[in-house]
């Protein structure tokens, strides 16, 4: 099966594999795997993106362009009004490009845009629209004047930013005690947390949003950012790097009068960067993509965060996909960035914990 | 000691540098604020009660948030009534779970009282079994291809595991765009001489589409399990098989597959966890339709609770301690085998 492919330098560069093996059908078949794989990932992303910026007109198209296209229009003296741009196969074969001013039934009239006076009339099926590129920019200004969509992108960044400082600050906390010190009820305290593993918030969705309610949360963003603040994953995370910290170095600064706190705030906080900087990735995705608990939580407008905005969005605005792809961008627009920049950083940071 | 120490400045370095460089001054007048009251506290308590002072908050946070609605769980499911305080609902005993485990046939959810209860335990096996082939199928493959000697591995990695940080709510719109009957894969059906497909129309379709869409969002998470259990198997192993001439299948079955085991085993349960819990998805997607067709438990407990005109917390309450209580069996089993797989 093995056989040696006979190619030019440069293809063998481009050829050669690790280790400076000849290919095998299996090489050939992961290369496939993974290109048709790249299509199935990122091809449906790139399709929204594509679509968002296309014009309603542009979105009723079937089948679709690739590209966003808009029809080209000229103006044409006599006429207040652009008029649009076909290219018309004549009698005599010829072609030439007219700008359409009326059509009744199959027959459109056109003129000639260096000829307005003379009119052309032309059977509609012998026309084709002449198009060109044209980014709808419109479908991302549009829904800030129209839906407060900024609204929705400030509730979703503060719902994000202070939940992420919150867990970060309780978690590492309760994470500090229950790797630094032995004290009573510490297997009682790890159980509790162990335990709140089990319960998702998809099961206890009514009580919680009695709770918040008599605690005055109600449609209020303190409802989304709190119930998921204390997370059992965040502090077992933290503790098992905690615990790498060496002890000598809390004893030292006991020695120097160092009080528990400032030892938690100075040395075990500083020290335990990497892991909370995974625990803050990590939160940030969970606060700016949760959706069953502020669906059930957040009724009033105003204070709907993204996801819930979007969902919303596409049951009353059926039509309006333009709006609809454009906020789908948005929404994804920061987590794609995030990843970006930090690839290496989250991956290993999720193959090192197992979580999510 | 400096030795670890010094890893430890090491490993502080990359993205996470940038984040100390900022927060160290607002740190200087955080603990100009906080460590006198701290002080305090620990002078009155004694440094031996301090960790009771640290764990406070989480404590308070999971008391309230957790273990109290959980009481309130059992005691909505067991009162009936409309109202939402436990103490002005009148006491109902086990009504609510006799009114949701009431069929004539449980293999027949139209014979069942709360039909819709068991069409969606039953969307829901559905939805878990083909998840759980498929989803273990395809991160299998995928993460034994990444672990070839393949150029570019960071970059195909990347590609598999981006739609894990993706929204529910935008993987979802972003497939509803390609699914609608004008879509780009009608449009790709009709290009290719085939007829539209209303995807959402069609029952056995639009449970296919959930099945796909949740792989297509979260098998990235699980190949990257696979993936680091793969490249802990010592290459010595399969050097010596190669050696003594051992077939291709054979290494697979023979070596990678039982070593292999406990990571799989692994990515089985959560995705079995997972699959039981799901909604966001799959609620965007089809709203549970075409009729109810994928309508899944977690999103009749959502619906029962909050959705519907009537808000019956007590049903929905009894049939999330039904959930809630396979899903504590399913997290034991869990526990269990990652503390296996740990020791």
């Amino acid at each position: 099966m093995t056989g040696k492919l006979r190619t030019g330098k440069l293809g063998r560069l481009l050829l050669a594999r690790r280790g400076g093996q000849s290919w095998h059908w299996t090489d050939i078949a992961s290369y496939a795997y993974l290109a048709l794989g790249v299509l199935l990932m990122f091809g449906p992303v790139l399709w929204l993106a594509l679509s968002s910026f296309k014009t309603p007109a542009a979105l009723l198209e079937f089948p679709p362009s690739l590209l966003p296209m808009a029809q080209s229009e000229v103006s044409v003296p006599g006429y207040p009004q652009p008029q649009p741009l076909f290219r018309v196969t004549m009698e005599d074969g010829s072609v030439r490009e007219l700008a359409q001013i009326r059509r009744v039934g199959i027959l459109a009239q056109m003129v000639d845009p260096k000829e307005p006076g003379q009119t052309i009339r032309v059977p509609a099926d012998r026309r084709i629209p002449v198009r060109h590129m044209a980014l709808a920019v419109e479908n991302y200004t549009d829904p800030l004047t129209q839906f407060d969509f900024l609204r929705f992108l400030r509730n979703s960044l503060v719902v994000t930013v202070v939940a992420t400082i919150i867990t970060l600050l309780i978690n590492s906390m309760a994470a500090y005690a229950l790797s630094v010190y032995e004290f009573r009820g510490k297997k009682l305290a790890m159980l509790g947390v162990i335990g709140t593993l089990m319960i998702p918030i998809t099961i206890i969705l009514a009580p919680v949003y009695l709770v918040v309610t008599k605690l005055g949360f109600v449609d209020s963003l303190w409802a989304v950012i709190l119930p998921g603040a204390a997370t059992p994953t965040g502090v077992f995370l933290l503790r098992q790097y905690m615990l790498t910290i060496p002890r000598d170095l809390i004893e030292a600064a006991r020695m120097d009068k160092a009080s528990e706190w400032r030892i938690y705030a100075r040395i075990v906080m500083p020290l335990s960067m990497p892991a909370l900087a995974v625990l803050a990735i990590f939160s940030v995705m969970w606060r700016w993509n949760e959706f069953l608990w502020p669906l059930a939580v957040l009724t009033k407008t105003e204070v709907h965060t993204l996801p819930i905005a979007l969902n919303a969005f596409q049951g009353e605005l059926q039509t309006q996909w333009h709006y609809l792809l454009a906020m789908t961008v948005v929404t994804l627009l920061p987590v794609a960035l995030v990843f970006a920049f930090l690839q290496r950083f989250i991956t290993s940071g999720i193959a090192n914990t197992g979580m999510k | 000691m400096t030795d670890t120490m010094r890893s430890h400045g090491e490993a502080a370095r990359g993205p996470s540098a940038a984040v100390a460089a900022v927060t160290t001054g607002s740190a200087n007048t955080l603990m100009r604020l906080t460590d006198p009251p701290m002080r305090a506290v620990q002078r009155l308590i004694g440094a031996a009660r301090m960790p009771y002072v640290f764990l406070l908050p989480n404590l308070v946070f999971f008391g309230l948030f957790v273990f109290l609605p959980i009481g309130i769980n059992i005691v909505f499911s067991v009162t009936g009534g409309t109202a939402l305080f436990p103490g002005e609902r009148p006491y109902a005993g086990a009504e609510h779970y006799a009114r949701l485990l009431d069929c004539g046939s449980y293999l027949d959810a139209a014979s069942c009282r709360e039909d819709l209860f068991w069409r969606g335990v039953g969307n829901t096996l559905t939805f878990t079994v083909l998840q759980m082939v498929a989803m273990v199928l395809f991160s299998l493959v995928t993460a034994l291809v990444l672990n070839r000697p393949i150029r570019g591995r960071g970059f195909f990695r990347a590609v598999y595991f981006f739609p894990v940080l993706l929204s529910p709510v935008v993987v979802a719109l972003i497939w509803k765009w390609i699914l609608q009957r004008d879509g780009l894969l009608n449009a790709v059906l009709t290009t290719a001489g085939g007829e539209k497909i209303l995807f959402f129309v069609d029952p056995g379709w639009a449970m296919f589409w959930a099945v796909f869409v949740s792989v297509w969002a979260h098998m990235g998470f699980y190949t990257l399990i696979l993936l680091a259990g793969l490249q802990a198997i010592p290459r010595d192993v399969y050097e010596a098989a190669e050696m003594d001439g051992t077939r291709p299948w054979r290494v697979f079955h023979r070596i990678t597959l039982p070593l292999l085991w406990p990571n799989l085993l692994v990515v089985l349960v959560l995705v079995l966890i997972r699959s039981v819990q799901v909604f966001d998805e799959v609620f965007v997607l089809t709203g549970g339709g075409p009729g109810t067709a994928t309508l899944m438990v977690v999103q009749y407990i959502y619906t029962t609770a909050f959705a519907n005109q009537v808000q019956n917390f007590g049903l929905a309450g009894a049939a999330s301690v039904l959930l809630g209580a396979v899903l504590f069996v399913l997290t034991l089993i869990q526990l269990f085998l990652t503390r296996r797989r740990a020791s």
